[in-house]
């Protein structure tokens, strides 16, 4: 294998690339991206047996090929190459190494045999649909703060993606939760979607579509299977495990009679709670809100610490309510409002809260309140 | 090299003897002006109070005990010549010694002088740890422009004023560490004062013994015994990992505290870190439904001792001993501080459907550690488990009618498999 490849275009593939290969590996191959070079095309294939990527790239290839090494190493060096360089690989099969050329640098790199290289099993996809990057990213961005790390739930470790019955008609829905606060993001149901099952896409896939999703006209290209997703464009693939389970039905958690309204703007609410929390102790961070008409006080008592109070002007016209949040939860969501006036539907203390913004159907955030 | 007359306070450079004072009891060492870390221990401490109180039984052997337990609680230096030793059956004690004054203890004259000393070491700094009546760490790190002299000089006058104001003895070990302090106040009983410097320190625990180490009991000493190690230069040899491998985190506490090392702290409330609970059965058993219930009963027990400490937790730790005495714990972080039972049992459920079917299992224990103050616990409730609130309010109700009509008034079924 020979080719010749523009540095900014190698390192953009072989970012993909090495970002999906785990850090700590006991499988040697794990750790190696597959690169594969035929007509004027050279592919990247990384993987860590939940994920593959791959990530195609135009360049001049002299001889036809393949060959493995490692993603991190070949990622650096091809970070700290000056821009604008030409790379050319040519992989000497015999050797085993793989040389990489770029003006009057040189690297030599151990390879190992591509047929070692797991590929993910092709499957099929039940439905197969196209969707605006700038849809995905929303659906995505809004709801994974929500996401659980706690592995005895294994099942809301990822977002649940699904077709679901919106105000008008079917939705394309994403939806996770921790237990503690939940993200519920609609789009309109885009076409050939309808026959899709259920997933939960696991965190880590939802952060590697991420960089899939920077252009918002960019159309991606969606297949789903009961086991698996896949996300492309015309570059890159992404293909990954959904997470095996169940995902709770969260249609029971929203709220649906809480009538105590309270709108604020969102940055200057968040503002405040963040200067108010800055007082609290590191670990609870709960942040007090008491309301009243039209004016709603935040404050913080932290007996080892200190206390911090703010008053913001609100629209609020039911009776008194004091309501204690986590700071960080609070400060989440309202970093989801970004057009119009959050709007919060309490009921009482002890009961969840709701979040959209403005009256945004497609956006709601519920989350649980904190005894203060 | 420094020296220091302990009757006096002399500070000199050279000779055995005071220049001033012309007395021997001089302690002379090249770091004694730089080492800050102290434990004093009072001498024979129950004994002293009590030969002090009655001048009768100055020359005589006095044991201390006798209480409930028939054991020896405290023996004087005379007694102890003959072979009693603290702990030891009273029976036997007076086989050794027929001619001992077996005295019964007088607690609240020892909690008298115990105060007195404290107030005494108050003096020298705040940083005082008590671990019993009659022993202290002191941490004098610092305070040498306060006092005008060196740890050294003002450890010797604290001894000096607790003989001619108390009339009690104490020893001293001075190092720059808690485990070094604590090993040297044992060096030079009765009424000493031996220093441990870092130049030697390593030199010092060469060819000591492990079970020098506080923690080390019978039963570590035996597995130290097993893996050849005895003394400190046998760990010496051991590759940490392989420590930690085989002696789990005691592993990690051996291998620096062989090489004098010991980062622990003076300090005087050391916080309660966790709260267990462990049973070992009759007989050994992988029946789900048994561990089931052993596993509520040690949630319950753990939830009663962290209620009654106002503690709650953020890790619930299940640990199970197999048959063959393999153990294994396996934890799960809390997003919430709890002190309930019904929070610490189905966690540790959780855990234990994650370990499998490994059994049988001789011992089964559970943990709640990262603690905090119990107005921190149950402050955020589950979405997803709305019952949560609800088997929390109940587990109070419970609690209330067990404070009220005893601890049997009321009970889960699952206590009862």
């Amino acid at each position: 294998m020979k080719l010749s490849i523009e540095r900014g275009t190698l390192l953009k593939a072989v970012s993909q690339a090495q970002s999906v290969v785990e850090r700590r590996n006991t499988i040697p191959i794990l750790a190696n991206v597959l690169i594969e070079a035929e007509g004027n095309t050279v592919q990247f294939r990384a993987t860590d047996l939940d994920i593959e990527v791959v990530d195609r790239a135009p360049a001049m290839v002299e001889r036809a090929g393949s060959t493995t090494v490692s993603a991190v190493t070949l990622h650096e060096i091809v970070r700290k190459l000056p821009d604008g360089a030409l790379v050319t690989l040519t992989d000497d099969g015999a050797a085993g190494r793989l040389t990489v050329e770029a003006g009057r640098s040189n690297f030599n790199l151990a390879t190992l045999p591509k047929e070692d290289f797991p590929v993910m099993a092709s499957s099929e996809y039940s439905a197969n649909f196209s969707a605006k990057a700038e849809v995905l990213r929303r659906l995505f961005d809004k709801s994974k703060f929500a996401i659980s790390t706690e592995e005895t739930r294994y099942y809301l470790n990822g977002v649940y993606m699904h077709v679901a019955d919106g105000d008008g008609g079917q939705v394309l829905r994403c939806v996770a939760t921790d237990g503690h606060r939940l993200a519920r993001i609609d789009a309109p149901l885009p076409e050939g979607a309808g026959a899709m099952p259920g997933v939960i896409v696991p965190r880590k896939t939802v952060g590697e579509l991420r960089k899939l999703l920077e252009e918002d006209d960019m159309d991606i290209a969606v297949s789903v299977s009961e086991t698996k997703v896949r996300f492309a464009t015309p570059d890159i693939t992404l293909t990954s495990k959904v997470i095996d389970g169940t995902f709770p039905d969260y249609t029971r958690v929203i709220p649906q009679g809480n009538t105590r309204r309270m709108e604020v703007d969102a940055t200057d609410f968040a503002k405040a709670v963040d200067r108010v929390a800055t007082v609290s102790s590191e670990r609870s961070r709960a942040v007090k809100m008491s309301l009243d008409e039209d004016r709603l006080i935040l404050s913080v008592n932290a007996p080892d610490s200190g206390a911090a109070e703010e008053e913001l002007a609100v629209a609020y016209s039911d009776e008194r309510l004091e309501i204690g949040f986590n700071a960080k939860y609070l400060l989440e969501i309202a970093s989801q409002v970004d057009r119009e006036n959050a709007v919060f539907l309490f009921n009482s203390a002890g009961d969840p809260t709701l979040m959209r913004e403005g009256n945004d159907e497609t956006a709601v955030y519920v989350v649980m309140p904190m005894r203060v | 090299m420094p020296a220091l007359c302990r009757d006096c306070l002399t500070e000199f450079e050279t000779g055995r003897r005071c220049p001033a004072c012309r007395s021997a009891r001089v302690v002379a060492h090249d770091e004694l002006r730089q080492l800050s870390i102290a434990h004093m221990d009072c001498d024979a401490f129950y004994a002293s109070v009590e030969k002090r109180d009655n001048p009768e039984l100055a020359d005589k052997p006095v044991i201390i005990g006798g209480g409930r337990r028939g054991v020896v609680s405290t023996a004087c230096y005379i007694a102890r010549i003959q072979g009693v030793r603290s702990a030891m059956p009273m029976f036997k004690a007076l086989d050794l010694c027929p001619n001992a004054v077996v005295v019964k203890p007088r607690m609240e004259a020892y909690v008298e002088a115990s105060r007195a000393i404290r107030a005494m070491m108050e003096e020298l700094t705040p940083a005082i740890q008590p671990l019993s009546l009659d022993e202290a760490f002191l941490d004098l790190t610092g305070t040498e422009k306060l006092h005008g002299h060196p740890p050294a000089v003002m450890l010797a006058r604290l001894v000096r004023r607790m003989r001619d104001e108390l009339g009690l003895t104490g020893s001293i070990g001075l190092s720059h560490n808690k485990f070094l302090a604590k090993i040297a106040s044992d060096l030079d009983k009765p009424h000493g004062f031996a220093v441990i410097g870092r130049a030697e320190t390593l030199e010092f625990l060469r060819d000591q013994p492990v079970r020098m180490i506080w923690g080390v009991g019978a039963a570590t000493q035996e597995a130290l015994d097993r893996a050849g190690i005895h003394t400190f230069s046998d760990l010496w040899r051991w590759d940490r990992q392989d420590l930690h491998l085989r002696f789990g985190s005691m592993g990690d506490r051996l291998w620096h505290l062989s090489r004098g090392e010991d980062t622990r702290r003076v300090t005087a409330h050391e916080p309660m870190k966790s709260v267990s609970n462990e049973t070992t059965f009759h007989e050994d058993t992988g029946d789900p439904d048994l561990l089931d219930g052993h596993l509520w009963r040690m949630a319950e027990k753990v939830s009663d001792r962290a209620k009654a400490k106002q503690l709650a937790g953020r890790v619930v730790t299940l640990k199970l001993k197999r048959a063959d005495f393999r153990l294994i714990t396996r934890r799960q972080s809390l997003r919430d501080a709890t002190q309930l039972a019904d929070v610490i049992y189905r966690t540790g459920r959780q855990l234990f459907d994650q370990v499998g079917n490994q059994g049988p299992y001789r011992l089964i224990g559970v943990g709640l550690s990262d603690l905090c103050s119990e107005a921190e616990a149950e402050r955020l409730g589950d979405l997803l488990d709305p019952d949560a609130a609800k088997r929390g309010r109940a587990e109070r109700a419970t609690d209330a009618i067990r404070a009220r009509f005893g601890p049997d008034a009321i009970v889960k079924g699952r206590s009862l498999r």
